[in-house]
């Protein structure tokens, strides 16, 4: 099993290519990985890191005090203690660090969108896309467990779309999208669009190296979802209620989901569109521009 | 939430540590796990035996050191004790809270052999 990825040994797929075919490479920030794979088998990565953040590096050598029988016995069978006081997600974060810096060197704003599966995340990100065309070059990494089939619906608007197929895992990961960013080529100063795995739980807990992450519910589903699943809605800086147009044959309260979501996270953003309609879109592409202005450093 | 997942990251650290320090068994395994992790820890005990099947910490002992959440009320501008992310100031009832303690998950020790 890829203890990287989270996945089945062979299953992530990037456009249908495994991921992790035995090669080696370097990356931007010089950073040289190596890759061996034996399909079916037991998955290792062996990587030459050159960070210069801590990361895995920084053990105190030998620690021994809570073992009082034995911790001053090194000899055959000695029982020692090792301290390693890491963050269990520190592999992702170092990755998603690396993707950042990858991204901010090339001006390339990138957000990742997150969701439970059927809330059109593919239909208003084909929307953005159009609305963009000819103002700004859009990029588009689709995660889902299988299929190429948001891929290909985003290729058909133009933009160049790359699709990870995570097998069982149920999130992207940094890991998995650097080597989506190698195979993508990516203008400089364009948008990433990043669409996660359909899933309202795991991706919050993994940075991608995006921007910010955008929440989508939309209006078919719960108003209380936010508080269902606080942990997504904590995690982004935007929630864009989707499919408004319905709004008339449903009985979602609007207020009510704004408020749940501000319960989970005072400082979300809230914008009521519709990728049908094109409602509230002009909204969202200004909260674009305005977050990738902030984000990008002033040429 | 995807427990299976941060118990192979566990793993991974700790093959790291070993091919590091020279350790060939692990016998206890030490996790701080923040009450506003989004981590349940059944479920990661569960994973973690899995998980640890036939590796250097098959059979390792798991220990949980459970951290409180702790949040910044705006409206009480004080620390305040969090049971949930999403929960209300227990002084004042407000939700204009922010997290500032509990979300740890961490591998603090291991005992090694």
């Amino acid at each position: 099993m890829c203890t990287t990825c989270g996945c089945g040994a062979g299953e992530v797929k990037i456009d249908g290519d495994d991921a992790h075919h035995g090669h080696e490479h370097v990356h931007a920030d010089g950073t040289r990985h190596s890759h061996g794979h034996v399909p079916g088998a037991a998955h290792e990565h062996s990587h030459a890191h050159s960070h210069d953040h801590v990361h895995g590096h920084r053990y105190a050598p030998v620690h021994s005090n809570a073992a009082p029988a034995h911790s001053h016995a090194p000899g055959l069978g000695a029982k020692r203690m090792v301290q390693i006081e890491q963050d269990i997600l520190s592999k992702n974060n170092a990755y998603a660090a690396q993707n950042r810096q990858r991204l901010a060197a090339r001006g390339i704003f990138a957000l990742n969108l997150v969701s439970s599966p059927g809330s059109g995340k593919t239909t208003l990100l084909c929307k953005t896309i159009e609305l963009l065309r000819g103002r700004q070059p859009v990029t588009v990494i689709e995660g889902d467990q299988q299929t190429s089939q948001d891929a290909e619906r985003i290729r058909a608007t133009g933009a160049p779309a790359i699709q990870i197929n995570t097998g069982k895992g149920c999130h992207l990961d940094a890991h998995m999208v650097g080597h989506a960013m190698e195979k993508l080529e990516l203008p400089a100063d364009s948008l990433l669009m990043i669409e996660n795995v359909g899933n309202l739980v795991c991706p919050a807990a993994f940075d991608l190296g995006e921007a910010h992450k955008v929440v989508i519910l939309s209006v078919t589903e719960g108003e209380d979802k936010p508080i269902k699943y606080p942990d997504m809605f904590r995690a982004a800086t935007l929630m864009l209620m989707n499919k408004c147009d319905l709004l008339p044959y449903l009985s979602f309260k609007v207020d009510a989901a704004i408020e749940f979501a501000r319960r989970v996270n005072p400082a979300i953003e809230v914008i009521e569109v519709s990728a049908t309609t094109g409602q509230g879109m002009d909204d969202w592409l200004a909260w674009i521009d305005r977050q990738a202005a902030v984000a990008r450093p002033a040429a | 939430m995807h427990e299976m997942s941060l118990a192979e990251g566990v793993l991974q650290l700790i093959e790291e540590a070993a091919r590091q320090q020279e350790f060939a068994k692990v016998t206890a395994v030490w996790l701080e796990i923040g009450a506003l992790s989004g981590v349940e820890v059944e479920a990661m005990k569960f994973c973690f035996d899995a998980v640890m099947r036939d590796s250097i910490a098959d059979g390792a002992r798991l220990e949980i050191i459970a951290a409180p959440g702790t949040g910044w009320c705006m409206q009480c501008s004080m620390s305040v004790p969090m049971k949930e992310v999403f929960g209300e100031c227990p002084q004042c009832g407000s939700y204009q809270m922010q997290v500032t303690g509990g979300t740890e998950m961490r591998v603090k020790e291991l005992e090694v052999a």
